[in-house]
Order: structure tokens, then C-alpha cells, then sequence
């Protein structure tokens, strides 16, 4: 058994692919966690899908395309809100205006550029084993602000969340609160995608979580029961990549999804 | 736990307080005082615009015109605290009775300092004095409606605010949890905060609040409940309808 943990760990590409499943195991569920008590799912698929320009801009210009997608997440992560509040639109509107503009904007580019070979494939889908030492880099420092930003806010942000209104009365740092937390999470979208790719990032932000509410009453213990699934779907995904050659991406993402199934079948939560 | 700054000094005036929405007028030149050491109800059919004049006063919708003033309160960002209606709360976030109380400390924290011994004190304190030590560990979904009222009294209490604004804190709270959070309120009245609660529940009124303001649009009335419930002013807010709304039928 040992043998078979340790076996794909000889390469020196394998131990960065495994470090960075756990981070992303760890990461997307943790800022899941509000993505999925504050209803903010379609906010979530939206900015994976609109940091591709930023990432098809890094191929072009040869900076790492998971630092080109730093700035374009925290953007658009920004101007959604900065929409809904100038246009009055509600937030789902700008999301999908601004989702559809971004990633149209990136297959432009795309389309324009011919010299830059992408695989167009592993950036939809993920590419955990491709991750290179930059990489791992970016998201370890990704993941140190996040954390410290999730420990610094947490008193802030569960009453942002539980009580927009309540908290904006109290200054406007609420305000501010939320657009921390939008920034946050593109920048778990941004480790997300390197494993999981543009179209399931979704799945680790959200199913490890939606699981863990099923299974915890209280809202810490429930991003930590999300992060435990989040790292064991991830490993797993890793290990099935590695041994059936498959795509890591999807096998992250359906071992999420079977868990989800198996809680879901025999736990519910109801809400008054 | 005593309530320090200045008691039964405080009061807040608004003057000619008017508010547009979408370019229609929802307020027109409001103008009351109310005293540290009053209990206020805020009564005025829906789309009177009781909500309006609470977010006004909060600081949440900008004042066309007119000035909402505080006098002789800590004017920090905790002076104000804002119990929401029941709607605009995400039920849905799994937070207990402990956890909610402990927002009212973020404005005393400040961004990096973290809830420390007294603030935990301090918050136990808060839930011991609406009556809901025993279930400070319990989620806030698994309160009853009155309950759920007292541990946002409790969060205001904890943030020190010197005044209170509840919107429709009767709603869905059955009439023994409403005298249970009305006592409360009371206590709170008394050591010098001002409490303003809009509700369009008119059952027993008068005995609950010190004073009334009649809102629909603009001020109808203000003063002590037996004062102003006249029949030209319950026509003023309900119509005709209200015309049969008495005082005298109320108190029936």
C-alpha cells in the first residue's frame, strides 16, 4: 500500500502535481465554504471562466499564465459588484454579462494570436500533473494570503455574510469585507484551475462544502470537514490520474461528486 | 454590564428628512425628536415607508434633504445598531446564538484585533440579559422567531450602540414572545438608549411604547400613544379602513 503512495513521488513533476491537489483540496473548499452559504456558486463559475484572457495573455507575453490570471480575477472579481451597484443591476446580470464578455475576450485572443501554442484542452480540464515549480510557488503564496485574509476577516465576514444589512450599519468596512472575499476567491480559482481547469474548478469550490453543511452544524467546523474532503478528493484524483492515466481534473471532481451523494443520501439539512 | 455614555442625555432629531427612490419621493420632510429613555414605535401601513426611515437613519439611503442628527452619543461606528427584517438575514448561514452576538464586537475590534476574554464575557453577559444564556451554542435557525429578536437585542447590546432601530421585529413573533422582547426593550429604554421599532401590528400599542410616530409618506402624528391615535389620523394612514381603528378598540 505504502508502495503505491509513494511510488509516483520518485518524479520530481509528481510531487509538485501532488502538492498542488492538496492545495487546491484545501483552498477552493475553505473559500467554498461561503461560496456556498452565501449563494455565490454562479459568481464562482463566472470568474474561472473570465480569468482566460488573463491567462492567454500570460502565453503571449511569457509570464506564467497562473500570474497573468491573478490581476484579471481580482478584477473582474471587483467589477461585478462595482456593475450591479452603478447599473442597479442585480448581481446575477452583471455575472453573466461580465462571465461571457471575459471568456469571449480570451478565445479572441486566442483566435487572433496564432503564434501561441495552447492547449486549449488542459485549460479547460486542468492539467495537475503539467504544474511547474513557479506554479507551486504561486500557489503557495496564494494560499498563505488567503488564509491569513480568511483568519484576519472571520469575525467580519460571518456577519457580512449572515447580515449584509446589519453590517453595512456598522461602517462601511462591509463593503470592503465582500470585495476581499470575491478577491479571494479568484485567487483560489486561479490554484483551482492549474488542477481541476476552467469548467470544473466549480466542483472543488463547491461540492466539498455543500457536503461538509450536510454533515456539520456550525460554520468553522464546516470549512474544515470541507477542506478534509476537499484534500482526499484531490489525493484521489492524483493517485487515479497518475495509475489509469487519466485526467485528474474529472477524477477530482467525481470523487467529490460520489461523497456528495453518499452524505446526501443519508443526511439532509433543513432550514427554517 | 452598564451602558456608560452620557444616559438619558442622548436624543436624536431628525429635520425635514426627505428620501427618493428611483425619483419618487418615499419620504417627505420628516421631522421628530426622540429622547434617550424612549421606546418608539414606528407604525404606518406597508409602503409607508417605516423601512425608508430606518435605512435613512442608518446611513444606508442617501437623505435628499434634511439632516438626521445624534446628539451627546459615542458617535463610533457602533452608535447606531440596525436589527434587519426578517427577510434580508441569509438564514441559511450555519451561525449560533454565541457567534451572532459576537458581530456586535467587529466595530469595537477593529480590523486585526481578535475577540479576546472580555469580549467573550461580554457577549455571554449580552445573551444573559435577553434570557438566552442557556442556548448561546444553539444555531440561530433552531430559535424561535422571538428568540431570534432577542439575540439581535443581544448583538446590539454588545456592540454598546445608543441607539436601536428594529424593523418589524414583530413579524412573525407570536404575542407571548412579543411582550418578552418589549420587556427587554424596556430595560434598555431605561438606562438611556433610544429604541425605535417599526412594526404595522396596532395590537395593544399603547402600552408598549412611550411614544408613536405615525408615518405614512410624511409624519401623520407623533407623541404618546394616547394622544395621537385620532380617528383623522388612522384615516391619514390607513383610510378609510382605519377609521373604525381606534384607540378605545384597540385597547379592546
Amino acid at each position: 500500500m505504502i508502495d503505491f503512495l509513494v511510488a509516483p513521488l520518485e518524479y520530481d513533476f509528481m510531487v509538485r502535481a501532488l502538492i498542488g491537489s492538496v492545495l487546491v483540496g484545501v483552498m477552493c473548499p475553505l473559500v467554498g465554504a461561503y461560496v456556498v452559504t452565501r449563494n455565490l456558486a454562479f459568481i464562482g463559475d463566472a470568474l474561472a471562466h473570465a480569468v482566460l484572457p488573463g491567462m492567454v495573455f500570460g502565453f503571449i507575453v511569457g509570464i506564467n499564465p497562473a500570474i497573468a490570471a491573478i490581476p484579471t480575477g481580482v478584477s473582474v472579481a471587483v467589477l461585478i459588484r462595482v456593475v450591479s451597484r452603478r447599473a442597479g443591476l442585480s448581481s446575477d446580470t452583471s455575472i453573466g454579462i461580465l462571465f461571457a464578455t471575459m471568456f469571449a475576450l480570451g478565445l479572441m485572443m486566442l483566435a487572433v494570436v496564432s503564434t501561441v501554442n495552447v492547449a486549449m484542452e488542459d485549460l479547460l480540464l486542468g492539467e495537475i500533473l503539467a504544474i511547474s515549480p513557479t506554479e507551486v510557488y504561486v500557489s503557495v503564496g496564494i494560499t498563505a494570503m488567503v488564509i491569513l485574509g480568511l483568519f484576519v476577516l472571520h469575525h467580519w465576514l460571518l456577519f457580512a455574510s449572515f447580515d449584509p444589512v446589519g453590517s453595512q450599519v456598522v461602517g462601511a468596512r462591509s463593503n470592503f469585507v465582500d470585495y476581499l472575499l470575491l478577491a479571494m476567491l479568484a485567487l483560489v480559482i486561479v490554484i483551482g484551475i492549474q488542477a481541476a481547469g476552467i469548467v470544473l474548478v466549480m466542483a472543488m469550490l463547491v461540492t466539498p462544502a455543500a457536503t461538509a453543511y450536510l454533515l456539520v452544524r456550525r460554520f468553522v467546523p464546516m470549512m474544515m470537514v470541507a477542506a478534509v474532503i476537499g484534500t482526499v478528493a484531490a489525493v484521489t484524483g492524483f493517485y487515479v490520474s497518475y495509475y489509469f492515466n487519466l485526467p485528474a481534473g474529472p477524477a477530482m471532481t467525481l470523487v467529490a461528486s460520489g461523497i456528495f451523494v453518499l452524505v446526501v443520501s443519508f443526511r439532509r439539512r433543513t432550514i427554517a | 454590564m452598564k451602558f456608560a455614555p452620557d444616559p438619558h442625555s442622548a436624543s436624536m432629531s431628525l429635520q425635514d428628512v426627505t428620501v427618493e427612490l428611483d425619483g419618487h419621493m418615499v419620504l417627505s420632510n420628516v421631522t421628530f425628536d426622540v429622547h434617550a429613555g424612549n421606546l418608539m414605535g414606528v407604525v404606518g401601513p406597508n409602503g409607508a415607508g417605516k423601512s425608508t426611515l430606518f435605512n435613512a437613519i442608518a446611513g444606508l439611503l442617501p437623505v435628499r434633504q434634511g439632516k438626521v442628527t445624534l446628539h451627546r452619543v459615542d458617535q463610533g461606528g457602533g452608535a447606531l445598531a440596525y436589527v434587519p427584517q426578517r427577510e434580508s438575514v441569509n438564514w441559511r448561514f450555519p451561525v449560533t446564538a454565541m457567534d451572532v452576538v459576537m458581530m456586535g464586537r467587529c466595530c469595537r475590534l477593529g480590523w486585526f484585533r481578535r475577540p479576546g476574554k472580555k469580549d467573550r464575557e461580554l457577549v455571554n453577559a449580552c445573551l444573559g440579559r435577553v434570557g438566552l444564556w442557556d442556548h448561546r451554542s444553539a444555531l440561530v435557525t433552531e430559535l424561535s422567531g422571538g428568540e431570534r429578536q432577542r439575540v439581535f437585542v443581544a448583538r446590539a447590546l454588545a456592540q454598546e450602540a445608543s441607539v436601536i432601530l428594529l424593523d418589524e421585529a414583530f413579524s412573525g413573533v407570536d404575542v407571548g414572545a412579543q411582550e418578552g422582547l418589549v420587556e427587554v426593550l424596556r430595560t434598555l429604554r431605561d438606562e438611556g438608549r433610544i429604541v425605535l421599532l417599526a412594526t404595522h401590528d396596532l395590537t395593544n400599542l399603547a402600552s408598549r411604547f412611550d411614544q408613536v410616530l405615525c408615518l405614512n409618506r410624511h409624519v401623520c402624528a407623533c407623541g404618546p400613544p394616547d394622544q395621537v391615535f385620532t380617528s383623522e389620523v388612522m384615516e391619514q394612514l390607513y383610510g378609510a379602513h382605519g377609521l373604525g381603528l381606534t384607540l378605545d378598540e384597540e385597547r379592546q
